[in-house]
């Protein structure tokens, strides 16, 4: 199953290899990752999905713990917390059609970016199920490119 | 200034492995405060942690650590011959005393060399501090002469790592280093210093505490935990310490003695493990797992508890997992929680040191009043034990043979327990060591363990010989594995460093050959190694004392010899290559699928052979000469006396068995030699 592990590590060069390489060391996949820092500049908050069993995601954080780069762990799978990604979509948008994709990206409350002679460029921020979604309306247009930030998840401010 | 260098009084139950603070006097040196360059206060460093003996390799990016190294009064420096060596020195320096093992090579080359024993360390949790030269800071990453990204390179291998970016954090480091190398679950630490920073000039301030906010070790058990699993010890009727490396770490030996007297609960102990429980100890079982004893994995497998302290059920341990032990409830204490549940899940996990869980566990069961069950199940083991013992003249071929495990029960005889460590190489003479080898102090019985490395013996026994200048020191090598570090005799023959190895020659990887026979139907692809150079020989061009022997009558003054010798000693005796390490447990087995154990019982012969397996079986006696009680049990019950009542399947030599050959011609089935495929040339 999929786990959302949000990694409280040390701002040092080196670190993010230390992590996934433990990760990708142990013999698990790393569906998506994110790293920035955050109020402490010598603390970095990685974000990262690895699908595993329970078996599986409890020797991955036992290990991370190990880590000395590695100050805390909080698994936010099952936990109230907000989930949020960006993705930018470059769209087929011949001019006669902008117009549909530019209605599609409101309600999705998404922003043009950029305006190309032959496509567009949405920028769009979500959940997985929003993204989704997204995608799949504009693949009937033809998506020439996309990109993802990658997850970034905090625990809601209930829990704290 | 001495009165401050004082230690302050341990408080109970602190050892090794949850003291944090400098061995040596750490802030309190003359040095303390002066300008100085980095490579100095990396000397001064080294100094102020207590370190004495140092192992390296020098290169030009290490050049100005040696050459500030010239000027140590403090620390002697022992020149390997190959950096994979002079880690394997410092790890056995480790091994034998509990403190961390020091290394300095170069950049490139040097610091890629280390990366093997830097592996074994870690595998075996070793404490290790290596301080690797580095090209300056200018030019990483820019493909420089002998640059290698050691610290990404080692990542998988060792506990903590750093790339050392300024002056400023260097003795803050190397504090750290000694620190996390040497604390919680012990492994290798690495340290690359940038050359640039080792010319460069800084106050050296080193400090005494560390603040390490995201590395804090559980020492103490959880204490109810602690009363859960003694619940279950007090109620359990066959209980079983399954005993590894971490009580060895954790120097907590007396307490898992006493606790095994207290409640008469038997001990199985690991190659790791080995010391630590005394061999002498009645309850003390033994070698466990793929070349452990029969009755050692029966009663593995028939125990309803199974306590293991500091050992990780390693897949040499216990066979195919699914079938292992499964009747036992399990109490998993060790000071790394991933271990906990990693390979079998267990019913009280006990995260914490073992030397003050262990007297916790103590302590509640006294307080308990505990007292053990009833005896029969040391009396079932005893009778096991009986039965299917290790070595029975029986097996032999002929009386003039050299015969492996009698050697190192020769050596073993001759060795004053307490006055002697024993190191090994890895292949079928480790696992005879293993077996054969009475080991009575934890410390004294060095083994690549985890990582298994052809190698380590001979150099780690250099290193042990350095830390321990009253003991005498063996290496039990192969020939294979001798050749891989043999270069190290010029390390020993320099220092004289007064080391003896004793090579069970076999002219082939006998292990690898071994499985070769067993499994892979005699195709002996690269295993034989003729031509072996001239042992001797090559032990007098190193300015050793050497000698070879063939013969059984030989072995006991050989060895006398070896051991009465002042410098070092190589002695090369000659065994067949078709003997072979039983018992043994098919890799992928379950635990009690033993094949080829002696079974006193059915006269002697080893049994459960595979019928493609060349072993040597003597003819076997008539069981009317077999005086043992489980005869008698054997005759009682019409010879069935087994682990499972409900395995009724036919007994060797009985109609239906799948090897159907009558008694009386085991030997021409199980003969091998000149006709052996390969066998022979």
């Amino acid at each position: 199953m999929k786990h959302v592990l949000s990694v409280l590590v040390e701002n040092k060069p080196g670190v993010l290899s230390r992590v996934t390489g433990l990760i990708s060391r142990r013999g698990f996949n790393i569906e998506s990752l994110s790293v920035g820092p955050t109020e402490d500049p010598t603390m970095s908050r990685l974000t990262a999905i690895v699908i595993a069993d329970d078996l599986g995601y409890e020797q991955i954080t036992k290990q991370l713990h190990k880590l000395i780069s590695v100050h805390k762990i909080t698994d936010l799978t099952d936990e109230a917390s907000i989930e949020r990604e960006l993705a930018l979509f470059k769209v087929n948008a011949a001019p006669e059609r902008r117009n549909e994709i530019i209605e599609i990206a409101n309600i999705f409350r998404a922003k043009i970016v950029d305006v190309g002679r032959t496509s567009l460029t949405v920028e769009a921020t979500g959940d997985d199920a929003k993204l989704k979604g997204l995608e799949d309306l504009f693949r009937a247009y033809g998506i020439k490119e996309i990109v993802r930030t990658g997850k970034v998840a905090l625990s809601r401010s209930s829990r704290d | 200034m001495s009165t401050h260098a004082e230690q302050p009084a341990e408080p109970t139950r602190r050892n090794a492995a949850t003291l944090g603070a400098p061995r040596g006097a750490g802030s309190r040196t003359p040095k303390q405060g002066a300008t100085m360059l980095g490579a100095e206060a990396a000397i001064a460093s080294l100094e102020a942690e207590g370190v004495d003996t140092v192992f390296g390799y020098p290169g030009g990016q290490a050049i100005k650590i040696y050459d500030a190294l010239y000027d140590s009064q403090q620390i002697t420096h022992i020149l390997a011959r190959h950096e994979q060596g002079a880690v394997h020195m410092a790890d056995g320096y480790a091994r034998s005393t509990g403190r961390p093992g020091v290394v300095i090579v170069t950049s490139g080359p040097g610091a890629t060399n280390t990366v093997t024993g830097i592996a074994t360390a870690y595998m075996d949790s070793v404490p290790l501090v290596v301080i690797t030269g580095q090209v300056g800071r200018g030019v990483i990453g820019t493909d420089s002469f002998q640059e290698s990204d050691i610290v990404g390179i080692t990542m998988p291998v060792v506990k903590h790592s750093y790339l050392l970016q300024s002056t400023d954090e260097l003795t803050r480091t190397i504090r750290e280093a000694f620190h996390i190398a040497s604390t919680g679950r012990p492994g290798p630490v690495l340290i690359d210093i940038p050359s640039d920073l080792a010319g460069a000039e800084m106050v050296f301030e080193y400090p005494d505490e560390v603040n390490l906010p995201s590395y804090k070790p559980t020492y103490r058990g959880n204490a109810k935990q602690v009363r859960a699993a003694c619940r279950l010890l007090e109620e359990a009727d066959q209980p079983l310490l399954y005993v590894g490396g971490g009580i060895i770490s954790s120097e907590a030996s007396d307490e898992l003695v006493q606790l095994m007297d207290l409640m008469q609960v038997p001990a199985v102990v690991t190659l790791m493990g080995k010391g630590a429980v005394p061999a002498s100890h009645p309850l003390n079982l033994g070698p466990v797992g793929m070349h452990g004893a029969k009755y050692s994995n029966m009663a593995m497998c028939e125990a309803d508890l199974i306590i293991a302290a500091g050992a990780r059920f390693s897949d040499r341990v216990t066979g195919r997992v699914s079938e292992f032990a499964p009747n036992a409830k399990v109490v998993h204490i060790d000071i790394d929680p991933a271990e906990i549940g990693k390979i079998r899940d267990a019913d009280v996990p006990i995260v914490g040191d073992l030397k003050g869980v262990l007297a916790a566990m103590l302590e509640t069961l006294q307080k308990d009043g505990a007292a053990p069950r009833d005896d029969q199940w040391i009396a079932d083991i005893a009778a096991w034990r009986e039965r299917y013992p290790f070595y029975h003249p029986n097996v032999r071929e002929a009386d003039d043979e050299v015969v492996p495990e009698l050697v190192i029960a020769e050596l073993g005889r001759q060795l004053d327990p307490e006055r002697s460590i024993v190191t090994t190489e890895v292949g079928q003479h480790q696992m005879w060591a293993h077996q054969f080898l009475p080991r009575e102090f934890p410390r004294t019985f060095l083994s690549s363990g985890g990582l298994g490395t052809m190698g380590f013996g001979f150099p780690a026994a250099i290193g042990a010989a350095i830390a321990n200048p009253d003991k005498a020191v063996v290496c039990v090598a192969g020939d294979g594995s001798f050749q891989m570090n043999s270069q190290e005799m010029a390390t020993a023959a320099i220092n004289r460093v007064p080391v003896k190895v004793m090579i069970m020659d076999n002219r082939c990887l006998g292990m690898v050959h071994q499985w070769q026979k067993l499994f892979y139907d005699k195709r002996y692809s690269q295993t034989l190694l003729e031509p072996v150079p001239d042992f001797v020989k090559l032990a007098e061009a190193y300015g050793w004392e050497g000698e070879r022997v063939e013969h059984a009558e030989e072995v006991a003054p050989a060895i006398a010899r070896m051991l009465a010798a002042e410098g070092p000693y190589l002695l090369d005796v000659a065994i067949s290559r078709d003997q072979n390490v039983y018992p043994m447990v098919a890799p992928g087995a379950a635990l009690n699928s033993i094949m080829g154990a002696i079974d006193v019982a059915v006269g002697a012969v080893r049994t459960d052979m595979p019928a493609s397996a060349g072993a040597r079986v003597a003819t076997p006696m008539e069981p009317a000469d077999v005086s043992s009680p489980c005869a008698k049990i054997d005759a009682q019950f019409g010879g069935r006396w087994e682990i499972d009542p409900d395995d009724t399947g036919a007994r060797l030599g009985q109609e239906g068995s799948t090897v159907d050959v009558p008694p009386s011609e085991w030997k021409t089935l199980f003969r091998d030699g000149a006709a052996e495929k390969g066998g022979d040339r």
